[in-house]
This record gives structure tokens, sequence and C-alpha cells, in this order.
């Protein structure tokens, strides 16, 4: 898969905040009934971690789990390895009742790094992003601007988004919008 | 702006991360049915001044559609609630009776 | 800088100057001027020209009330009218203009309306302008528009930047004076994040004008001193130059950042838009002083008491060397005080009271200054500025006792607290008739989601304007706040404030009390929209009671400053007039934001490239170097046509349909919708969503579906492909994707939750890449990978495996009606396969298609198109596709309203296909046919319209797709449509399946 390319081809702009297109991640959109141990079993062995209480992400040797939704997970994997994982899950779900689909190709993924990368996106999430209220392991889906999207922290100052791919490049130019120098509101 | 808890993700939320979707438990009426009841299935909706039942959508977060129960006057939400019902929870309904002691109750 | 002080001016920096221009005039100024203390400095006393009357205006206030001193201020893209001279801090290099006036502020030909005020009373233009009619729109209102509003609206595109921020926290404090930051340090000691918010550069307020000790210290250290305690609190924020604009729903609050007003040259964002939750928002706004109505109360250097005052203690400026004080309240005194302890010359106090001894009076007494009671002021001589004011009794109707010479006027009417945030979301007001004013009433606060109050006042704007109360009331309000939002206040001492104590105040409303309608008609309400005490009399005489109806028909307090200054002395002359008591009366709305705040900061982040998102397919970029023409499809752009050199937009699509028809293109389809919908109850619930029968459909199969909504009216369409026995990918139009998907889980998670269905919207997942012409399979069995023979990949099938190396899902569909392969590969390959298939197309003359050639293919073939053919009112059935509504299946959506009776009306409008009579000549879109005859309404007939029209290069003639009432049964009809300009064109009614009738071309 050496022709596939991601958004913005890696690209990155460095203000305030650093913002980067991550590059090409897997993921998994796995529908289903969490509680199930099936369902659970599956998931670690996929990634290697347990499923994540509401609105938290985990992370396990071979990727990340995050809780989208009642009956949702979204997996963080290798790229290449997204459809083989996805074949696995299913084949351990065998009969149950389940939804397991790569997206990868659906998404972009950005970081956001630097001090301010909290500010940089409370300039469109209408949420609380304060330490006190988003911190790492934390997973929330909102808007950012006009464009929905979904975040978490990889640790202190740093944050990864992701968004469908079709408004990468909008979701790029608004976070290195956001980032400028000297527009920081320095509040958090 | 409304703020809205999402019973389905356990947020509470502003209201741009949510969308509209009409009067809650309304029946639906199918084929074969009276010609009067589809219509007023498809085109008659409360409109009340005070506790009105409404069904969300967390359309920029879970995704998952619920119910809440409003004043319209006040903007009060007496409570949220899960979709997966057609009448609302009785702990719910009988907060807003000691709340609004007029009130008619849910029919 | 002629009337600046020796000494004094507590926020200016004297060793700092500032240079800044006033209609092109060089001035002089000191750091931490306004621009109206700077003017006032230099002597310039008349700033603008009013409304209507273009009289000389100066300035009248010394904050955010201010309605007179509005400018125009920087140039070209930074140039932005309406701007309050008294909220703008000046610095070097600043340009301002004075407004509403031509050809200058010295001479200004509108004055001449100034002549004529008996010919502009309350509601004129009303009156004037009724008749003829046509003359309003030809005549008046372009003369009107020529001199009427305020500044004139920029011409360049602005070049600053502006943002939004979103906080939450649980105590917003708007306001930073003495209350607001009382209030503040209570809530945060007890542990509340807290955010306080100060519309002006500085902390204090009022307070740092005027003397109170304070927990033994004087106001200015206990100002300083609370701000260093509160900048050590860490849960503690304070934004200066942050107005808290509005309150809204469930306690959220706007505020508005200057961030870069006062330093342009600063990088970063303009203004910045707060965006604010809070569990408790305590409003500190303080009180603002009223004007007193009498004779030329608006001639510059008439000013309230409190801004003269502000004038020479905050920036050292005198704004008069001879200035009389008009009162009605001990308050003014202060005023007159600080003048004359300033060195400026004070020739009398007028108190319209009948007696005045509190400690005020009694030192200013001391102080030499005349004070004479039960007086006030008969008129203000002068035009351009104060000359002298002649002096009358308070209760008689003018009869002038004494002129006194001066050059400036203090007045003071009494005090209003600031309830705009407390109003803006639903807090009542009381009526305080002691002190004459409207304030909020604690038991009626607005309520938040959980039913209790969410804002709490503090301070003055409370209603009690003494310092001691007042600071008391503010701590009340912080520790409550902070309890509400769920901690425990710090028990300590309640403040101690030493201040003096006033008597209290007489309600004046009118100059003097019997002022005659010859003073009354000079006696200014609302200065900015020039409203007198006698147009506020005539509308009651002409039968206004309503405060709301009397505001419009006199444009009292309306425009940029809202009645700050006005609304309270406008309504209580209404209740003059009509004899009713002024709670009775009422007040206007209070509406949100407190002042203008800028379209940029309402815009925020989104102008230019990031105005909307546009959705982009993982081949855009190849599109855009290859000269698409764009199309705007719901949110995606997607190429029209490829226009090459010399081609015009027609030749190009011409080109591409030729091309399709005989060889081989290529088309980005990866728009299409494609929605997963995947469960053992799968089968069953698109059933219910399509119109058609979906569950016999078999593994490795396509079949063309419908959506109905239960109205029966057709929303999206769609080629459906079983993957499984318990798996379909469900493709949707490209702007319908979303919806689509919304819609199937609205079903699932709010009606049928029973059953067991998972949906996953994978649009972007794929490329989808259109393989199309008598060619096509040549194409594929080129790039290799796998079988693409009719026998191995029948029409409306599809296959997996890999096409020239990439995981590919090729589906034999056609909306073109040639040999058809829509091709899905990973959206991240989507570029590197486009590339492989023009590169082994070359060899069979491949180029790419756009959606125009798309649409006119379609149309040849009679395919409808969801939204052209579709407008929300048409039934399958209309379109002829009757065939797709299922008559076996139990239920679907739309299934019950088909058997509504006029869905099932013979006469309603029907797809038909139409030929024009000249084959070269195209039916304009959306034309109506007409019949003989009219209509109930005498309107032409009219029986339908074109719903689709095109030049069919394959057929060489214009073909047309129309909705005709009862067009089934019309074919062979000319129908007529007259197009405007008298001009008819005819067209005949045909099938509209215009080219391959049986679908020869594609099922090869």
């Amino acid at each position: 898969m050496s022709n596939a390319i991601s958004i913005l081809n890696g690209a990155s702009s460095s203000d305030a905040v650093k913002i980067t297109d991550s590059g090409l991640r897997g993921m998994i959109t796995l529908r289903g009934d969490l509680d199930s141990a099936q369902l659970k079993s599956a998931v670690s062995a996929a990634v290697g971690s347990d499923i994540p209480a509401q609105r938290k992400i985990t992370h396990g040797p071979m990727g990340g789990v995050a809780w989208m939704s009642p009956d949702e997970l979204l997996l963080l994997v290798a790229y290449d390895q997204a459809d083989a994982i996805t074949a696995q899950i299913s084949e351990a779900l065998g009969a149950e009742h389940h939804m397991a689909v790569n997206v990868s190709d659906a998404r972009a993924i950005f970081r956001i790094e630097g001090q301010g990368a909290r500010e940089v996106l409370a300039k469109g999430a209408p949420i609380d992003l304060s330490p006190e209220a988003f911190g790492i392991g934390d997973f929330r889906r909102t808007r950012v601007g006009q464009l929905a999207a979904a975040f978490w922290m990889t640790q202190t100052d740093m944050f990864e988004l992701i968004c469908f791919r079709s408004v990468g490049e909008f979701m790029f130019d608004w976070l290195t919008n956001a980032a400028r120098d000297g527009s920081l509101p320095e509040y958090f | 702006m409304l703020t809205l808890k999402c019973p389905c993700c356990g947020v509470t939320a502003e209201e741009t991360e949510f969308a509209p979707g009409g009067e809650a438990h309304l029946t639906r009426f199918g084929p074969g049915t009276d010609d009067q009841a589809f219509a007023d299935y498809l085109f008659a909706r409360k409109n009340p001044r005070g506790v009105h039942f409404e069904r969300w959508r967390h359309a920029f977060g879970c995704g998952k559609w619920f119910h809440a129960a409003r004043c319209t006057a006040t903007l009060e939400v007496f409570g949220t609630y899960t979709a997966q019902t057609s009448t609302p929870p009785e702990e719910l309904v009988a907060k807003i009776k000691a709340k609004r002691p007029d009130w008619e109750g849910f029919a | 800088m002629r009337n600046r002080l020796p000494s004094g001016g507590s926020l200016i920096d004297r060793s700092t100057p500032v240079s800044f221009t006033f209609n092109g005039k060089e001035m002089k100024g000191h750091k931490g001027d306004t621009l109206a203390s700077a003017l006032l400095a230099n002597g310039q006393t008349m700033v603008g020209r009013s409304f209507k009357y273009h009289r000389p205006r100066g300035v009248m206030a010394s904050g955010a009330e201010e309605p007179n001193a509005l400018v125009n201020l920087g140039e070209g893209a930074r140039f932005e009218p309406n701007q309050r001279a008294t909220t703008t801090e000046v610095f070097d290099g600043l340009t301002a203009t004075s407004q509403n006036h031509w050809p200058s502020l010295e001479f200004d030909i509108g004055a001449l309306n100034n002549k004529l005020p008996r010919f502009f009373p309350a509601g004129f233009y009303y009156k004037t302008f009724m008749k003829p009619r046509w003359a309003w729109k030809h005549l008046f209102e372009p003369v009107i528009r020529q001199s009427a509003g305020l500044g004139r609206a920029p011409e360049e595109q602005d070049v600053d930047r502006y943002e939004y921020f979103y906080v939450y926290v649980d105590v917003l404090v708007v306001g930073g004076g003495m209350a607001g930051l009382a209030a503040a340090r209570e809530a945060a000691s007890a542990g509340a994040k807290t955010l306080l918010l100060e519309q002006t550069e500085h902390l204090g307020g009022r307070l740092s004008v005027d003397d109170a000790l304070i927990d033994g210290k004087p106001s200015g250290e206990w100002i300083s001193q609370t701000t260093a305690d509160l900048g050590a609190m860490e849960n503690l924020t304070i934004r200066t130059r942050t107005m808290g604009s509005g309150v809204f729903d469930h306690g959220y609050a706007m505020g508005y950042e200057r961030l870069t007003d006062h330093a342009p040259d600063t990088r970063g964002p303009r203004h910045r838009l707060w965006r604010i939750r809070a569990k408790r928002i305590i409003t500190a706004t303080g009180a603002i002083e009223r004007p007193l109505a009498f004779a030329g109360n608006d001639i510059p250097g008439v000013m309230l008491a409190s801004a003269a005052r502000d004038y020479a203690s905050l920036y050292g400026v005198g704004v008069g060397k001879r200035t009389v004080v008009v009162a009605n309240n001990d308050d003014a005194y202060r005023t007159a005080i600080t003048l004359k302890e300033a060195g400026l010359e004070v020739p009398a106090i007028l108190d319209a009271r009948p007696t005045a001894d509190g400690p005020l009076p009694v030192q200013a007494r001391n102080l030499g200054i005349r004070v004479e009671t039960g007086t006030g002021i008969a008129k203000v001589k002068g035009y351009k500025s104060v000359v002298a004011v002649a002096i009358c009794d308070q209760s008689g109707d003018g009869a002038i006792l004494e002129t006194i010479p001066c050059d400036a006027v203090a007045m003071s009417g009494g005090w209003s607290p600031v309830v705009h945030l407390w109003s803006h979301c639903g807090g009542k007001l009381n009526w305080d008739a002691e002190n004459a004013m409207f304030a909020p009433d604690p038991n009626r606060p607005p309520t938040g989601a959980d039913g209790q109050g969410f804002v709490i006042t503090a301070g003055t704007e409370s209603g009690d304007l003494a310092t001691a109360p007042a600071l008391q009331n503010a701590v009340d309000a912080g520790r409550q706040a902070s309890r509400e939002a769920g901690f425990t206040p710090v028990e300590r001492d309640a403040p101690l404030v030493i201040a003096n104590d006033e008597a209290p105040m007489l309600p004046v409303w009118s100059m003097p009390e019997q002022a005659p309608n010859k003073l009354r008609a000079k006696s200014w309400l609302d200065f900015q929209n020039d409203v007198k005490v006698s147009d506020v009399a005539l509308a009651a005489q002409e039968g206004y009671v309503s405060v709301e109806h009397t505001k419009r028909y006199t444009t009292l307090g309306m425009a940029t400053d809202q009645g700050k200054l006005s609304n309270i002395n406008g309504l209580a002359v209404l209740a003059d007039s009509l004899n009713a008591p002024i709670p009775q009366v009422g007040t206007t709305t209070f509406r949100p934001p407190y002042t203008p705040i800028s379209l940029g900061s309402i815009a925020g982040e989104a102008r230019g490239t990031l105005f909307k998102p546009t959705r982009k397919s993982p081949i855009d970029a190849w599109h855009d170097k290859n000269h698409a023409v764009w199309e705007p499809v719901a949110d995606w752009r997607r190429p029209y046509t490829y226009r090459r050199d010399g081609e015009t937009t027609q030749q190009a699509v011409t080109r591409e349909i030729n091309n399709t028809r005989t060889g081989v293109s290529v088309l980005d389809a990866s728009t299409l919708g494609k929605i997963l919908v995947k469960g053992p109850d799968a089968a069953k619930f698109l059933d219910l969503v399509y119109t058609n029968m979906m569950s016999t459909l078999k593994p490795g199969k396509c079949r063309y579906g419908l959506m109905c909504t239960e109205n029966g009216f057709l929303f999206d369409d769609g080629v459906v492909a079983r993957l499984s026995e318990d798996e379909f990918l469900c493709h949707t139009t490209s702007g319908g994707s979303d919806r689509v998907h919304g819609w199937m889980e609205e079903w699932l998670q709010t009606e049928w939750w029973d059953l067991k269905v998972y949906t996953a919207n994978v649009t972007e997942q794929y490329a989808q890449i259109a393989i199309v012409g008598p060619d096509a399979r040549k194409l594929l069995e080129k790039l290799g990978g796998m079988d693409v023979s009719s026998g191995a990949l029948p029409f409306m099938s599809f296959v997996e495996g890999e096409l020239a190396g990439i995981k590919a899902r090729p589906f034999r569909i056609s909306f073109s009606g040639e040999l058809s392969y829509e091709i899905a590969v990973p959206a991240a390959q989507g570029q590197a396969f486009w590339d492989k298939v023009l590169q082994a197309g070359e060899e069979f003359g491949i180029m790419p298609y756009g959606t125009e050639a798309l649409h006119v293919m379609r149309a040849e073939k009679g395919f409808i198109m969801i939204g052209d053919e579709t407008d929300g009112t048409v039934i399958p059935q209309d379109l002829n596709l009757g065939w797709a509504v299922s008559k076996k299946k139990e239920d679907f959506i739309g299934k019950r309203a088909f058997e509504r009776d006029f869905l099932q009306r013979a006469d309603r409008k029907q797809l038909v296909g139409l030929l024009t009579e000249n084959p070269q000549e195209v039916l304009p879109d959306g034309a109506h046919a007409v019949e003989d005859g009219k209509n109930r309404y005498g309107q032409a007939n009219m029986i339908g319209h074109v719903t689709s029209t095109y030049f069919s290069p394959t057929l060489g003639h214009s073909i047309a797709m129309a909705l005709i009432k009862g067009g089934s049964g019309r074919m062979g009809e000319v129908l007529e449509f007259p197009l405007a300009g008298g001009k008819v064109i005819k067209a005949t009614v045909v099938d509209p399946v215009f080219y391959d009738k049986e679908g020869a071309r594609q099922n090869v």
C-alpha cells in the first residue's frame, strides 16, 4: 500500500502551536454489545487493551480503543493491519450481532502539540477544555468550529484529533489559523 | 442556548452539539389505519406553553437520540431519558408534577 | 492641550505623549487617555452632529453610555464607524473623523433641519411621506437614505482577525468595579473557578473617582490591594478590555474582548468573543447617571456631572473653565467639589430640591461654592458651545431669574442601575420610588436549566447606590454565587465602609416643572436619536400608550446606545403625559449586546477559506490541476466539466459525452453516499426503509431502490448491494449520505429499536471511480487482477478483488446507459487508482467527465435526479417508478401515505419527456407549461413545469423532462411554454426515455 496517502501527506505547520497531519492510521468501527465477554476478549486480542469507560480512551501495546457511543468503539491500530484486525474481530465474534468495519481511509487525523494546544481547540469546541475537566484518558466527540470531530490527549499539551477525510484540509486550515502566533488567550 | 444532558454518553453539552427532533412519543400509524389518525400522526403536534416532551439527537456527540422533558416557557429541563420508550419514566412524571402542580400530566 | 489641568489624572501617563488626528487635525494626548478625554483636553468640545437635526454635539458621558461622541475610526481596511470616543483608548497614529455632517463638522447643510424642528416631530416620516404611493420608492426614500443613518459603512474588506473562545466557569463576574472585585474575591476564596470581566482597561470603576474608606483603606489603595489579592488566586482570572455583552439561557454569557483596538499593529486577533458557560453569573455593572431634561441640554459643553468629574480626576482634563452644576441629588456635589479643588470655577450649583443640607452640600458651601436650591435651568445659551445658563424656579414655567455665564454645565438627574444583563434573559425589575429608578427584583431572576435563578446582582446595580450597602451587597452576592455553585464561602468580617451620607434625590423629569412647549421642544431626552420631551408628549397625545410602541414611533432609545441615558427619562415623560404611574408604563425590553460588538467578532474565524467547509474527494487536487470547472454539490465540490484550452464549457461537456458514448471515460463518483447496514434484521429493516423489496436481493447483486418519507414523498435513491446474507451497502445521493444515515439511525433508535441492525456511514472510506463507455471492459481487463467478463460480473452485480494491484470492489451499475463499472477503492489509494486508470486508458482515448455530462447522459436515459425531478412533493408513481414500489410488503415508510386520496389522483403531475419543436432550442429550467383558460386566481392556467433540460449531443436534439398534470395521458400533445418577453416555446410530450429504450447498451 505504498501508494496510499493521508489527507495532507504528513504536512505540518508550526506557529504558537504545532499542527501535523499524523499520517495514515488504522481505524476500525466496532459496534456491538460492549458488555459482552466475547467482544471484550476480541478487543483485547486486537489491541491488548480493555474496553474504555464512557467517553474514555484506553491504549494497549497494539493500539488504542475509544468509546464512541453506548454500542460503538473506535479501534486505533496500524494502518496496514486494519483489514486483518477487522477480519480477526469479526471471526472472533462469529454469530454474535456486531459490525466491524475498516474506516481508516474515511478519516483524517491530526496532532496538536505545544503549550496552548487546549486553547486552540477551545476556540472551536463548545466544551470545557480546562485541565480540571479534560485530561489524558478522556475522549470527546463534539464539533470544532463547523466540523464534527473527536479528540483526546496523548500526553500533556498534545492532542490527537480525528475528523472526516473530505474536510481534513479545512480542519487543518482551521487548526493552523487558531494556532497562529500571538493568538492564544493564555487562559488555561 | 440550552444545555442538555445526553443520557447516552452522560455528557452535559450545549445546544449546538444537539439536533432537535420535535415532539416525542408519537404513535406511528401505518398501512390500513384511519385517515384522520394518520394525518394527525403526520401533521398534528402539541405546542404547549409549559411542559413538553421532545426528541433530541446528540448529533455532534455520540449520535444517539434521546428524550427531554422541558418547560417551553422557562426552558427548565426536568430531565432527559432514553429514546427507547413510548412513555416518559414515572419518576420523571412525578418530579414534573411536583414542580408544576397545574400540569395536566403526560397524555 | 489647553484644557489639561496642571495636575491630576490617575489614568494618564503624562510622560508618554501620543499623537492622533481628528478630522485631519493633528492633536496630542497622553497614554491612558480615551479619545474623548484627549479631544476635550485639546478643547474640541464639539465632536459630531446629531442624527435628525444635525445639531452640534459634544461629549456627554465618560463611558459606554455615550450617545453623542460617535466617530469614524481608522482608515481603509481598518475603517470602522460609530465608535464611541469615550471607550476608545487613544494611541499614536489614531485617526478619527466626526460623523453625520456635510460638508464639515463646523458648517453643516443638514443643520437646516434644526431651523425647521416643528416640521420634524415624532412620527414625521410616517405622516409625511404617505402619498402619493409611488413617490416613496422613487423619490422620498432615495433622498432620505442620502442623509439618514449614523456613520457610513466601511468600503474595504476588514484586514483584522477575529475568533471565539469557549470557557466554563463556576462563577462569572461582569464588572470590575468595587462590587465586581468584592464579589469575585468572595466567590474565588470559596474555591469557585471565577472569571471577572471588565470592559475598560482599568479595575475599580467609580470607586477610583469617589473617595471612601474601606476597611481602613482609602479607595485607591483598596482597589490596588484587592486587585493584588485577586491576582494571586489561581482559580480566578481577570480579563480587562472585555465587556460582558450578553446573558443568555442556561448560564450562557458572551464576553467581548478588544485585544488590539488600542494597538492595531499588534499581531493576533482584534476581537475575541468569549462564549462562557457559568453556573452562576454575578452582574456588577453599576449604575449610569441620568441627564436632566432642560432646554439646550444637548449643547456641547453640557455633560453628565459624573463625566465632568471623571475627566478631571481620571484624565486631568477640565471640561470647562466655569462649570455650572445642575442636579437633583447629593452625588453631583462631588463633581462641584472635584472641579473646585482642581482649581476650576464653579459659579453655582443649581439644586432642584427645596433643601440641600447633607455633608456634601455643606462641604461645597464651605469651599465657597454658591448653592441655589429649588432652582433649575430655564435654558442653556449657546449653539456650538455653552455661553451661559438662564436659571429659574424649578417649580415654575421657566421665568428667568438670572443668567450665569459659563462654558460648561454638569448635570445629574440621579442614577439608574445598569439592569441590562440582568434583564437580557428574563430578570424582572421593581420600581424604586425613592430613587426613581428600576432595580432588579432578586425574587424574580432569570432561571436556568434546573429552574433556579442563575444571575445575581452585586453592588449599586442591585439598587442601593451608597458605597457601604453596595459593598455589602456585593460580598453577599459573591457568597451566594459560590454557595449555589457548590462551594462553601469563607467566614470573614463584613467590610467596614466610611463614606459620606447622601440625602434622598428628587425625581425631576422636566426642568422647570411647568416648562412650556417652547422649552420642551429644546429639551432632549434621547440625544442620539434627537428625541425631545415634546416628541414623547406628542406621541402620548396621539394615542400611544405602550412604551414599546412609543419607542418605535419616536425612535426614543433606539440605535447604538439603546437608550442607556434616555430610557427612564423618556418613560417618565410618557407616564406623566398619560397620567399613569411609571411602573405601570414599564420599560422597553433590554436586549443583548449591552453595547454594539463588531460584526467581525460575531463571524469569528469564519471568513475567506474558513467561511464554510467544502468537502473534497480524494482526487480533488488532480481535478483542480486539470482545469475542473467546479460545481457545488451539497457540501462537496465536484468537477462540472474539464475545460480544455480554447473550449467553451458547453463544448467541453459535449466532448465528454461523445467520448463516453463512443469510447471510454472516467468519472470521480466518490461523493456518492455509502451506508453499511448489517445484522440479522438488516434485510427486514431495508424492506421498511425502501419502497421496494430488498430482502429478496441475492448476495453479490445490486438493486436500485427508492426511499420515501412517511408522507410518501421521494427523498433519496440509489443502488443497494447485498454484500452477504446479513450485510448491505446502500448507495445514496451525494448530498444525501448524512441525511439517509441519520434517517436510518433515527428509525432504528426511536421506532424499531427491537431490530438487530447496525449501520455505519462509510461514504468516505472509498474513492469511487466510474469507468464508462463501450470500451470500459477492455480497460478493466487491461488493469488486470480479476475477471470482469459479463459472465463473472454481469449487469447489476459486483465482485471483490484487486484491480491494478489495488483492493477494489467494482459494481456493474450504470447511470449513463453505457457499459459501466463503478469501482470502490480505499480512499487513500483513490488518486493512485485514478492515475492507473488514466494511464491504462490512454490507448482507448480515455478522458475524465464531470457532473454536467453525467446529468445529460442520465436525462437521455430518462433517469431521475433527486432534487431535479423531486421537490419534496413528488411520489415515485409520479415519476413512472411505481414498479419500484412494492405491493407485496405489509409495511414500509411511505406505504400508508399512498392510500391517501390525493396521492392517487389521476391529474397529479407526472413525469414526461419533451421534444421542442425547434430541436436546437433548449427550454429554460423551470419553464411552466400553460393551457387555455385561467386558474381560479385569474392567472394563466399552469399545468406543470420543466425539471431537467439539456441539449443532447447524442440525439442532436434538445431534450427535457417535465412534471405535467396527467402527463402520462398526454403523449403526443404539444404544450406551450411562455417565457418572459412574450416568446412561447412549443414542445411535444414524449416518453422520458430518449435513448436506448431497451437498455441494450448497458447490458453487454
